[in-house]
């Protein structure tokens, strides 16, 4: 199905590619930075007004894919273009398509070279990560799935801090590692699934339990990656720190759920047994996560290595959700996806502005900004209490309903987990000491509040926390038969067919 | 022999090409030194002829010469991946030549003749033509490999090629007589036939059988067979080293492709493991090597044996899917060798061929365009989508895991992880890093048409491959049983 007979999809992904040509006749031509700024926000806003007509076409009371599209790609092998949503791809594409606009905003000056191909990342890179999350074929989920490296490679590398080089270059190859092996189960799985790459025909099956434990490692590798969860997620703090603030914005809020997503796309209905089987291992996993990441948190002096770390922390809220397999559990981890994605990514921006002015990150540097930055230091205190997920903010829905779900089944690894909000209540309020409060000593640079263009990067955010937090329920019912289905193919299978 | 118009007809592109090459070497005299890039637009030319008479022979599998030759789709298929190659290298070669001042006519005539030996490897039915092409093909490429005659680096490649090739052909040739020794045939139908017959297996068939796959394994620097190529790679004019990589390893596939099928797919059990090993060194030696390289050509030639690793992967089955990955693997890989190395020969600092890395320093902010082009051609080879070569290696790993060695598919994609390094990391001098030295580049019309062309088919292969893979569809029905 098209939505006003539009592919529009299609639209999606290749509208930002496509329209970052005009920018192309710029490049290299000094003066002309406004025009490049204007085009590429007018583009990502364009790609935004035109995602909300998913929200307006799509049937929330099926779980099937909608507005699908599909096409013979390459015959050999039987590979499609096959494109499609449902609840859950659905709002991590609105969320990349909300965010993207704050991102171009966020670089209006802190990029100072080569700003036309730096632009020009960011949109190839959008329509990359629409791919991802609309992908119905294998093949082409990959596809997209790696091209993402591409333009990301080349935003840490090329535009990032001191050290970008080396964080640019971790990142790719850690990246890519973990992707390979998912290349290998992907193929392998088009042997024993039936000659498809159709990830819903693949999805239906029971496989072999050997052949489901080989290949869901082999997917959880490069998934875990990416999340990043614990013992992999190295490359992370170095990447944030060294990525400029729209990258670490793209890296914390969107590229990190992919992992995510795929746990809920491919591992967890392709291979049920198999996730059950591992299930304690991840949630043992998660549970280091949530509260190694936040004491990590604690100790750190640099502002973006403080939230990178937080992330780990709050991703592993995620996997475990996930993981608990039930209803509330997913439903909570996906809202926890999405808060995540506004909260952080709003975070980062926030630490962006001060590094606009300052070029600085480190706590030490700031305090008392309440008197100086007034309508900054609020936005700042808002977004800190909402990823400390304050009852009445977006986080606090997520977090909830993950504790809720996996209290069922786990309370032991509940309890546990439960720490995790009181030690990010101490590190972002321990932030918000050093930087809000406190004595302002005077700087050789000017300390202004917001300009105009970070209130146009900042305050919808607020919006959407508050908003959120009050009224769950409108998100949640986009994605609730979606899930109920999921956790419908997580039963676990009868015993004659595991053992065939 | 027969003489009959059929045998004629059917070899009428070698025909052409050996008449128009000879008369290249007639022309060269009467053609003044300024006009010698006629002679280059004469070569394209004969290259343009021949593949429409190829085109023409839509070949059912025809033996000719009682199956000495045989001409068929397949054989088709990797003819005009030759003749392509050709007239790319030829489009490379005519300002490179200028300014390297190395500007000979029968530069063409030497091109022509090896591509005419290669198109005798992929139709060879028999041990003896394949030998003849093999040579063809070898001497040809001995002499240009030299043919910068005042630079040391040239005419020591040149020199280590030819004793390191002779060998090889050497080598080759005690295997196929004592191929001939136990069954009195050299024809390849002969030997199916013989090596089916499951008495046959004599340790004499072994050892020339294992002789042959060492003189292919040289020709297409497979690992242990590999030593030559980086000195040789390094030293060779670059548009030659581009011709030799792309081109001269494609042809070498094809014919070691059709040798391992068609003559000992009875005794597949008895070269497989061979095979892996081959596959396995190759891409540990290419791609770990490869890590530790200053000098881009030397790079790219570990990379290339990295290359021939995966694409011996896909001899192992001779199934469809195989077939099919092969050629797949070598039509992408044409592309994106040769315009790699177009990159490198049209880049110069103070006039002088820059292949040092550190050459590629900043590129993005001097020419923009050589940046963007080597970045595709750079993640291209190392396999990352949206291009052409992630396509290959994943039809490659496809085939592997069909066969049953998902092992081996595991083992090549961890090492081509591995190998991802050394290409971002020209990536990353380009972009990431400030120019020291100003480097030029200034492609001309014709230069700029390879570079397109390169480029173009690189992204295509990746983003629409369709009317490609169609082409080797219908060009592998004939060879897989």
């Amino acid at each position: 199905m098209t939505f006003l007979s539009v592919p529009i999809l299609t639209f999606l992904i290749f509208f930002p590619v496509v329209a970052s040509l005009l920018i192309l006749p710029f490049y290299k031509k000094p003066g002309t930075e406004g025009v490049v700024k204007w085009t590429a926000l007018g583009i990502t806003v364009i790609e935004f007004l035109v995602s909300l007509s998913l929200l307006i076409g799509n049937n929330p009371h099926l779980y099937q894919m909608q507005f699908v599209e599909n096409h013979l790609w390459i015959p050999f092998g039987n590979i499609h273009y096959a494109l499609g949503i449902d609840g859950i791809s659905l709002v991590l594409v609105l969320m990349t398509t909300f965010l993207m606009p704050m991102t171009i905003l966020t670089s209006w000056v802190g990029i100072s070279k080569n700003l036309p191909l730096f632009m020009i990342n960011l949109l190839v890179l959008e329509g990359a990560m629409i791919g991802v999350f609309c992908a119905t074929d294998f093949v082409l989920f990959y596809v997209f799935w790696e091209a993402m490296l591409i333009p990301m490679y080349l935003i840490i590398g090329v535009w990032g801090g001191p050290n970008r080089i080396y964080a640019a270059i971790k990142f790719f190859l850690y990246t890519l590692a973990g992707s390979l092996l998912l290349l290998v189960a992907i193929i392998a799985l088009y042997f024993v699934g039936g000659h498809t790459f159709d990830i819903a025909r693949l999805s239906g099956q029971h496989y072999g339990m050997s052949f489901q434990i080989l290949a869901f490692l082999a997917m959880f590798v490069a998934f875990a990656v990416k999340i990043p969860m614990f013992p992999f997620h190295t490359w992370l703090p170095d990447a944030h720190v060294e990525a400029p603030t729209a990258g670490s914005v793209i890296l914390a809020s969107i590229m990190l759920k992919m992992g995510a997503y795929g746990f809920l796309r491919f591992s967890l209905p392709m291979f049920p047994d198999a996730s059950h089987f591992f299930a304690p291992m991840i949630l043992t996993l998660s549970v280091i996560a949530i509260i190694w990441g936040a004491f990590m948190a604690l100790a750190q002096e640099d502002m973006k290595k403080l939230i990178a770390y937080s992330s780990v922390s709050h991703m592993g809220v995620v996997t475990l959700g996930i993981f608990v397999a039930n209803t509330q559990g997913i439903e909570g981890a996906l809202m926890q996806m999405l808060n995540h994605g506004i909260t952080t990514g709003a975070l980062f921006l926030c630490i962006g502005v001060l590094y606009d002015r300052s070029h600085s990150r480190q706590l030490s540097e700031y305090g008392g900004l309440a008197k100086q930055m007034p309508v900054y230091s609020t936005l700042l205190v808002i977004f800190a209490l909402s990823s400390l997920a304050l009852p009445g903010t977006n986080s606090f829905v997520g977090e909830f309903l993950v504790l809720i779900g996996s209290f069922k089944t786990h309370a032991v690894v509940s309890s546990l987990a439960t720490t995790g909000v009181i030690l990010s209540a101490m590190y972002l309020l321990y932030l918000l000491s050093r930087v809000v409060w406190g004595v302002y000593t005077p700087k050789s640079y000017a300390m202004p509040d917001l300009r105009a263009y970070e209130w146009g990067s900042l305050i919808p955010l607020v919006v959407m926390v508050i908003v959120i937090g009050i009224l769950p329920n409108p998100v949640l019912s986009l994605f609730h038969q979606s899930v109920a289905h999921l956790v419908g193919q997580m039963q676990p299978a009868p015993l004659a067919l595991l053992h065939n | 022999m027969n003489f009959s118009p059929v045998n004629i007809m059917g070899t009428m592109p070698e025909i052409y090409l050996t008449v128009l090459g000879c008369l290249l070497f007639l022309m060269e005299p009467f053609v003044p030194a300024k006009k010698r890039s006629l002679l280059g637009v004469f070569a394209i030319f004969s290259l343009v002829f021949a593949m429409i008479a190829t085109f023409g022979l839509n070949g059912k599998g025809l033996p000719l010469y009682q199956g000495l030759y045989i001409v068929d789709p397949f054989s088709n298929f990797f003819k005009t991946v030759i003749y392509l190659g050709t007239i790319i290298t030829i489009l490379f070669s005519l300002p490179y030549l200028e300014k390297e001042e190395i500007h000979l006519g029968e530069y063409y005539g030497f091109l022509l003749f090896a591509a005419v030996g290669m198109m005798i490897m992929v139709s060879a039915g028999d041990l003896i033509t394949l030998f003849l092409g093999i040579e063809l093909m070898s001497l040809c490429l001995y002499v240009l490999v030299g043919l910068k005659r005042n630079s040391n680096r040239s005419v020591e490649a040149s020199f280590k090629y030819f004793l390191l090739g002779a060998f090889a052909a050497a080598i080759f040739l005690y295997g196929i007589s004592l191929l001939y020794g136990a069954s009195g045939t050299e024809t390849l139908s002969g030997l199916a036939q013989f090596v089916a017959n499951p008495g046959a297996l004599r340790p004499m068939v072994l050892a020339g059988m294992i002789l042959t796959m060492v003189g292919f394994a040289f020709k297409v620097s497979a690992a242990p067979f590999h030593m030559w190529t980086p000195d040789v790679y390094e030293g060779a004019p670059t548009v030659v080293t581009g011709f030799m990589a792309s081109v001269g390893k494609v042809a070498a596939f094809g014919v070691f492709l059709r040798v391992f099928w068609v003559a000992f797919s009875a005794n597949r059990d008895h070269w497989s493991l061979l095979i892996i090993t081959a596959a396995i060194l190759s891409m540990i030696v290419g791609n770990i090597v490869a890590l530790v390289q200053t000098n881009i050509k030397r790079m790219l030639a570990y990379s290339s044996i990295g290359h021939a690793g995966y694409a011996v992967i896909a001899l192992l089955n001779p199934s469809r899917d195989s077939l099919f990955a092969l050629m797949f693997y070598m039509f992408a890989y044409l592309f994106m060798t040769l315009g790699a190395f177009g990159i490198i020969l049209i880049l110069r600092r103070k006039g002088i061929e820059a292949e040092e890395i550190s050459d590629f320093v900043g590129l993005n902010k001097k020419n923009p365009m050589a940046a963007f082009l080597m970045l595709i051609f750079m993640f291209s080879l190392a396999g990352i989508p949206p291009f052409g070569g992630f396509l290959a290696k994943f039809y490659v790993f496809m085939a592997a895991v069909h066969a049953g060695y998902t092992w081996l598919a595991v083992v090549g994609v961890l090492l081509s992880a591995v190998g991802a390094y050394y290409y971002i990391r020209v990536v990353m001098a380009m972009y990431m890093k400030d120019p020291v030295e100003p480097v030029e580049f200034m492609p001309n019309r014709m230069e700029g048409m390879a570079l397109f062309v390169t480029a173009g088919m690189t992204v295509l292969l990746g983003v629409f491959p369709l009317p490609f893979v169609h082409y080797i569809e219908t060009s592998l029905a004939i060879l897989v049983p």
